[in-house]
């Protein structure tokens, strides 16, 4: 009886998952890449089907496209990379239970960076700092941090008690129950805070130009302010595009990172 | 061997404690069953006792060790600790997931892994099936058996297991219950186990503790006598009704006389048979093979409508039990039986003896004239003399 039991529940059990995901997953992870390059393709095809006056042809050459899209990955790595830096150790910090009662503060203070319109935080980066590369980084931290602050505190909150109980039970100490099953398993959690990041800070890197951080906003911009629609479209389709390539490339290392076994 | 002497915690923000100036002693090798309604504190005492949960007062003994003020992360590693939730890490396959405390203590990775492989076993999992596994692949009855293994790694001589099988099925708990008895047998460890569920409490427990509010004592004895003996009505009452068909799981039909039913030889033929019949004063008999295996049973009627052929005639003789089966589980059987009967064989499937109703009722006759007359007495003038037991008081009050 316990025999045959056993083996309906072998059979019954899910093949380990891995490899099947992965074979799932591969049409999935090449779609967006082919959909971006066909974009650029359309692009491409369409500006040289235009007679480009002098401006425009200085506006949209290859190296200031290179120029402001190597700004635009700068901008958008630096404060990403800032905003990890502050946010993940802050939300560990602000969910030990000796540190509870200033959470709502920070909180607070970390919705209210976010509620503010990102213009205006860069806006007011200009007036009461210096323009440039180094303020547009510190705008977009200030815009970001919630997200991953957030989700930080959010998947430690939401790790199963009944884990660290057990851990602790065993004679785990704090730290090592923090570093051996709290993070880890918040690990999913705080990626995806950290995808969102990295989408709002590719976002509002366009933005940058308005202090004069580059970017590919500058492209936009210039289009804009001398009134020629092929820069404009040059700009706001390379923007998009660089977006959801990041994106993408936050899914993969999201899909990579994720312990396995959850 | 745990002692807890006078122990008392009361929680930050609560004016009544949570357990109250609680003494008790686990003796060496065996296991005892906390058990009480819920809120009566028995989890809060379990984790005093690992001091997951720091006591305001009291003292704790390992092993004769004050363990009261040593540092708490040591201490855990030397207890076993299993819970209701079985907290396997998910991200850990299962060996990395028994590894935890020989990591802790700093085992090297062939000891560990070695031990791995051994714990598997004894859990009756294959390691080279199980042990790269990870949780989420694993049945509730077999993350189970693993948060049991992983809590013997480091083969500490004391667990603490709270509802271990608390969150599965009515069958496979009963099958975790009676492996992990039988391993207990072998690996004799001290053993705190937490459960509210008094049949559980019966099956496991060497000794019961029955808890009323703030972790108070109301009667710690062997299960038979707290059955027999109920020190007051919170206890009876806990214990509930059918504290006599809970007794039939502590008694073994080995235990008791079994009745020496009439029986033939297979072979021998329907007139050996109806001979033999006659002869005795029951309805049935039972035919064996050459083995003194039970075949058939058979009974006038049957005889009588027969060609000759015994292989065809009565009805199986299916309902069989063997020494250690309880009389719990006897008398089930028997009540689905065609006579209301059961057989007991021995390891080989040999005939020993029939066991039936009257086998029972003899039975509970004589546990009940045992516990009035001899050894009830006994456990109470020994709990009396033991130290001031809060239960052995009410007991005398009650027989007073």
């Amino acid at each position: 009886m316990a025999s045959l039991q056993e083996q309906a529940a072998t059979l019954l059990e899910p093949a380990p998952g891995r490899g099947a995901r992965a074979a799932r997953a591969l049409p999935h992870y090449l779609a967006l890449p082919a959909l971006v390059a066909l974009v650029l393709a359309a692009l491409y095809f369409y500006v040289n089907s235009q007679e480009l006056d002098t401006i425009e042809a200085r506006s949209i050459s290859f190296p200031i496209i290179q120029q402001r899209t190597l700004e635009h990955i700068g901008i958008t790595a630096a404060s990403t990379i800032a905003v990890i830096i502050i946010a993940v150790p802050l939300g560990i910090l602000l969910t030990r239970p000796r540190a509870r009662f200033i959470t709502p503060v920070l909180l607070a203070v970390a919705n209210t960076g976010q509620a503010t319109p990102s213009i205006g935080v860069l806006a007011l980066i200009a007036i009461v700092w210096k323009i440039g590369f180094g303020p547009a980084v510190v705008g977009l931290v200030a815009y970001a941090v919630l997200p991953i602050l957030r989700n930080t505190m959010v998947g430690l909150d939401g790790v199963d008690r009944s884990m660290i109980e057990a851990g602790r039970g065993m004679g785990m100490s704090k730290t090592k129950a923090l570093t051996g099953i709290e993070i880890p398993l918040a690990v999913p959690v705080i990626l995806a805070g950290i995808r969102t990041a990295l989408v709002i800070n590719v976002g509002t890197a366009a933005l940058a130009w308005s202090i004069d951080g580059g970017g590919l906003g500058d492209i936009i911009q210039t289009g804009l302010s001398l009134n020629r629609d092929v820069v404009v479209i040059t700009g706001a389709v390379l923007t998009s595009a660089l977006a959801l390539l990041i994106d993408w490339l936050g899914g993969i290392v999201e899909d990579v990172l994720r312990p396995k076994g959850l | 061997m745990i002692t807890l002497e006078n122990l008392t915690k009361t929680f930050a923000g609560q004016k009544e404690p949570a357990v109250k100036d609680l003494s008790m002693e686990v003796p060496e090798g065996e296991i005892v069953v906390l058990v009480g309604p819920s809120g009566c504190g028995k989890t809060t005492t379990m984790r005093l006792v690992n001091r997951l949960i720091e006591p305001d007062s009291g003292k704790i003994y390992l092993e004769g060790e004050d363990v009261t003020s040593v540092d708490s992360d040591q201490l855990r590693r030397r207890i076993g600790y299993v819970i209701q939730q079985i907290g396997l890490f998910p991200h850990m396959t299962i060996g990395e997931n028994i590894a935890t405390v020989p990591h802790l203590v700093g085992w090297d990775n062939k000891k560990t892994s070695d031990r791995i492989d051994e714990l598997l076993n004894m859990v009756g999992m294959d390691p080279a099936d199980y042990r790269n596994r990870y949780p989420k692949e694993l049945s509730g009855g077999q993350k189970q058996r693993i948060g049991v293994a992983r809590a013997m790694a480091a083969d500490p001589s004391v667990m603490l297991m709270d509802e271990p099988f608390g969150a599965i099925d009515p069958i496979t708990r009963s099958k975790l219950q009676n492996e992990f008895l039988r391993l207990q047998e072998d690996i004799k460890k001290t053993i705190i186990f937490v459960t509210h569920d008094i049949d559980e409490a019966i099956k496991m427990g060497d000794r019961i503790a029955i808890l009323r509010d703030y972790s108070t004592i109301a009667q710690y004895d062997k299960p038979e006598n707290i059955l027999l003996n109920p020190a007051d009505d919170f206890v009876a009452s806990f214990i509930g009704t059918g504290a006599s068909l809970k007794r039939l799981n502590l008694a073994k039909l080995g235990d008791v006389e079994l009745v020496d039913w009439p029986t033939a030889k297979l072979e021998a033929g329907a007139d050996e048979a109806r001979a033999v019949l006659d002869r005795s004063d029951k309805e049935w008999v039972l035919l064996l093979d050459e083995q003194r295996h039970p075949q058939r049973w058979v009974n006038g009627d049957h005889l009588a409508q027969g060609n000759g052929a015994l292989e065809d005639s009565g009805v199986p003789a299916t309902s069989t039990a063997i020494m250690d089966t309880t009389l719990s589980s006897a008398l089930a059987d028997m009540l689905t039986s065609e006579n209301s009967t059961v057989i007991v064989i021995d390891s080989d499937g040999a005939y020993q003896g029939v066991a039936d109703l009257p086998t029972i009722t003899k039975a509970t006759k004589a546990m009940r004239v045992e516990a009035h007359g001899g050894e009830g007495h006994d456990a109470i003038e020994e709990h009396g003399e033991d130290k001031e037991d809060a239960s052995a008081g009410r007991l005398k009050d009650a027989e007073a």
